[in-house]
């Protein structure tokens, strides 16, 4: 088919104002938020209806079109850099929140329904959809669960894999296949829901999502713990979890990133500490009380030379602050950022620490790093300038070591980012060849031609 | 060398800036444009991402992303909310005028800037005539909001228009130099085109407060508009022009600040003066700079001066509800959100009722509203209804465009909620 009869038949099935061929209009499809090169697609489109979708799918099969999903375009490992004269699928007009069900505890989304608007919803119901990625704000949930995404809250609550109930998603043909339900049990088939959370669109386009809701917490307590050693701050993470203690969120800052954060925000933070934890426990008031107690016990004993809990809101809210303030004020010092999640046992994070400390000054490059210490997630946070080659290429080496460090630790590549084409070469060294071997065949199946998301994950 | 590898080469001045984006998207949480057309060339990133094309030659059509950046309100949003302090505004300002000055002003926006709004005295002369046409084109349609439309089909199209002042501020206040009274400070008032023509009611409130409060006044003849409207056509020679005209104006040596009731005025001083004045004479940018910092937006003046006493009154028993709208200009450009409230509450006979999302742009953005008309009227629903569901009386807010447009939402759904500025609200105590 000619090009201008194949925009013409996307224009027939999603209007004409929601086909985009013009060189600029490509161009702002042609990234995200990952430090890779971009690519412009061939054509964008933006459905406003599933069966609009739908019909775009089997377009793009019947032409042999390659084809990327993209809602806010903010993951971090080139997830939806398109291929080239692929099709971009834009999914932010699908947002409708289909269903709040507050009697069983679920919501029907469509997959461009914004996180923080979920939230805000259920919210109002009183109810509470607990995964939050930093980019909540703008990220929509059909890439939260196509990467699936994890947060602050993954220690206590988990990451998007656990509230993905069910789904509809479509085939190459453009056919709606149904997988989960919306009980709290299903045994019926395959869980085909299992392998599409964190596929990142190479196995099929998400119609719409049930996702699991649940009460919300009654009471919270927020306190900071500063430390004059990482290891003291490290260890004093798995004392805690060791004491059965699971807070719903237990943050680590490590010595130049509390520097950053002073420098940008003066939110008073000990700018000589090693490192500071930000704790909070969550639950019933008087099981919050009891924790709060024992977790500064806890730093106390394993060496804190400060434990601050927080006497109000007002206080509670100033401790997220200099946590929320960690990539804005790395970001302002160089104008590149490379924000890695390479993952490890949460007994591993001090040496994981040790070896990032030492892997700046080796490189000469600036690394800050805080992130989830009570999952292991760290985010090492390179700053530079990408417009200096030599620069660049030492930041892409000390990355790559630190990929082969968090292996031999018994960790992960990508604790919540995904593979995108970023970390697809390494994947090898993660998983294996037959591993890699078996998935392509698996995608062969499910994507004969070969033209979901073409590269990401296991390659081309 | 190519045209279009020329034009590169003047986009590298933006450079710097333009690296700073690390493409997180968060702009599009904030953006009132992406909120209602989920495209990523309205979004600031995609914006930035279109000039970073065209100066890196990945691009070859000027034309193409002039467009899109223009379709955009200049709230700056996305550059008070950007995680990497990326100045998103003055790379769109610069960016405007390197575009309009590689490919030259359409001819209706050259004959506007440069034969009219450029020439103050003739500008005053054609808008006092404009009144006496007035009546016989357009209709009024609402006396409490004072607004009319067009009685025949016309290129303002359904626009609920707020009429144009009988005598504008200039004549009713003449200009002045008083002497600084208990304050012991004085100050130049800077009107701006709008409250000039369309609100002198607000400019009289001004300087109703201003006097009450000891204050001394500097009021010249005949100042020029601030220049944000040639800024935004990236009609560097007009600013240039007009900037001059007020330089020649206001010498900072005789006042203490510099305050306007214009939201957008205080922004585009502070801000834009320094920023874009590079074309003068090294003095005459020294004084722009030197007005800039002493600029102030009135309620901001009263009370970094002390003037406003701490303790509101509590509002008395039957106080009409009142609403407040943040204008971008005040709160996202200069950080200005609780001294209007401040103002406003020393007034007991209202109570302030705060609405939803107080700050999501009204939807005007200048030029923005004639050229996206349609645009314009879908982002200020939202203001509307949330508006309407605080069941207030009366809207106030600090700038006269975002009064402008308010009145026409409101006009246009039939609503009578009253459209007031934060002094209207504040000198009914005087």
């Amino acid at each position: 088919m000619s090009t201008a009869a194949l925009h013409k038949e996307f224009q027939q099935i999603a209007g004409p104002e929601n086909v985009f061929s013009d060189a600029s209009d490509l161009l702002t499809y042609s990234y995200d938020a990952a430090l890779l090169p971009s690519q412009p697609p061939g054509l964008a489109v933006r459905p406003t209806t599933l069966e609009a979708l739908g019909r775009v799918i089997r377009l793009c099969n019947d032409q042999g079109l390659p084809l990327t999903v993209r809602g806010a375009g903010t993951n971090l490992s080139g997830g939806t850099i398109p291929a080239q004269e692929g099709v971009v699928v834009v999914t932010t007009a699908l947002n409708r929140i289909v269903e709040i069900n507050q009697e069983d505890l679920y919501a029907v989304v469509e997959p461009g329904v914004i996180n923080a608007r979920l939230f805000a919803a259920a919210q109002k119901q009183g109810l509470f959809y607990p995964p939050d990625p930093g980019s909540q704000a703008v990220s929509t949930l059909g890439g939260n669960v196509a990467e699936n995404s994890g947060g602050l809250r993954g220690l206590k609550y988990g990451v998007t894999r656990d509230y993905v109930m069910g789904m509809s998603f479509f085939d190459t043909e453009g056919q709606l296949i149904k997988t989960g339900s919306r009980t709290v049990k299903c045994a019926t088939a395959y869980n085909l829901a299992g392998l599409m959370v964190g596929s990142e669109g190479t196995l099929g386009v998400f119609g719409e999502i049930i996702l699991k809701l649940i009460p919300p917490p009654v009471a919270s307590r927020a306190m900071l713990a500063v430390f004059d050693r990482v290891q003291a701050a490290s260890e004093t993470v798995s004392a805690i979890i060791a004491a059965r203690i699971v807070p719903a969120t237990l943050e680590f800052l490590d010595n130049f990133t509390i520097r950053t954060v002073e420098d940008f925000s003066g939110a008073g933070l000990p700018t000589e500490a090693a490192a500071l934890l930000l704790i909070e426990v969550d639950g019933h008031p008087a099981q919050v009380a009891e924790e709060a107690e024992k977790v500064q016990e806890i730093c106390r004993a394993q060496g804190a030379t400060l434990v601050r809990p927080a006497a109000d809101e007002a206080e509670k809210e100033r401790i997220w602050t200099a946590r929320r303030a960690a990539i804005p004020a790395l970001a302002r010092l160089k104008p590149s950022v490379v924000l890695e999640d390479a993952t490890v046992p949460r007994s591993k994070v001090p040496e994981l620490v040790r070896f990032i400390t030492d892997l700046a000054r080796r490189y000469d490059i600036t690394i800050g790093t805080f992130g989830h210490a009570g999952d292991g997630n760290l985010h090492p946070t390179i700053v530079f300038d990408q417009r200096d080659a030599a620069q660049e290429r030492r930041v892409r080496q000390a990355v790559e070591e630190l990929f082969d460090k968090a292996l031999a630790l018994g960790g992960t590549l990508s604790g919540e980012h995904g593979l995108g084409l970023s970390k697809t070469r390494f994947l090898a060294k993660e998983v294996g060849e037959a591993t890699i071997a078996w998935s392509r065949r698996l995608k062969r199946a499910m994507d004969p031609k070969g033209i979901l998301n073409p590269g990401k994950i296991v390659g081309a | 060398m190519s045209s279009v590898t020329q034009l590169a080469r003047l986009l590298t001045e933006l450079d710097e800036q333009l690296i700073t984006c690390m493409r997180c998207g968060f702009c599009q949480s904030v953006c009132p444009l992406y909120g209602e057309t989920g495209r990523e060339a309205d979004v600031a990133r995609g914006k930035l991402a279109l000039l970073d094309g065209l100066a890196h030659e990945m691009l070859s059509d000027p034309h193409g992303v002039k467009e899109r950046l223009e379709r955009c309100l200049l709230c700056g949003s996305c550059a008070a909310n950007c995680p990497s302090g990326v100045k998103v505004l003055d790379i769109f300002l610069k960016a405007r005028a390197i575009l309009s000055g590689y490919l030259g002003l359409p001819p209706a926006k050259k004959l506007l800037f440069r034969q009219v709004l450029a020439r103050p005295a003739l500008f005053n002369k054609l808008m006092s005539l404009a009144p006496r046409f007035e009546n016989l084109l357009t209709k009024p349609v609402d006396s409490l909001l004072d607004t009319s439309c067009a009685r025949f089909t016309s290129p303002l199209g359904q626009r609920h228009f707020k009429r144009l002042a009988r005598v504008p501020l200039h004549r009713l206040e003449p200009p002045r130099s008083t002497p600084a009274g208990a304050s012991g400070l004085r100050v130049a008032f800077f009107a701006g085109c709008l409250i000039d023509k369309l609100y002198p009611g607000v400019g009289r409130a001004a300087l109703k407060t201003l006097e009450h409060h000891g204050v001394g006044v500097e009021m010249p003849a005949q100042e020029a508009c601030c220049g944000i409207p040639a800024l935004s056509a990236g009609d560097t020679a007009t600013f240039s022009k007009l900037l001059s005209h007020n330089l020649a104006r206001l010498d900072p040596a005789k006042f203490d600040y510099m305050v306007t009731a214009c939201a957008t005025c205080a922004s585009t001083i502070t801000k834009l003066w320094p920023l874009m004045c590079g074309s003068l004479a090294p003095q005459a940018q020294q004084q722009a700079k030197a007005l800039a910092a002493k600029t102030r937006d009135v309620s901001q003046f009263l009370v970094e001066a002390g003037l406003v006493s701490g303790e509101a009154p509590a509002p008395m028993q039957g106080a009409k509800p009142l609403t407040y709208h943040d204008p971008c200009h005040l709160k996202k450009s200069l950080g200005v959100a609780d001294q209007p409230r401040r103002l406003m509450a020393a007034n007991p006979a209202w109570r302030l009722r705060e609405m939803t999302e107080s700050d999501w742009c009204c939807g005007l953005g200048g030029s923005f509203s004639l050229e996206h008309y349609e645009l314009s009227q879908q982002i200020g629903g939202h203001k509307l209804a949330h508006i309407a569901a605080s069941g207030a009386a009366a809207v106030a807010t600090g700038c006269p465009a975002c009064m402008l447009q308010i009145s026409d939402q409101l006009s246009q759904a039939g609503r009578h909620v009253a459209v007031k500025h934060y002094l209207d609200i504040y000198a009914e105590t005087l």
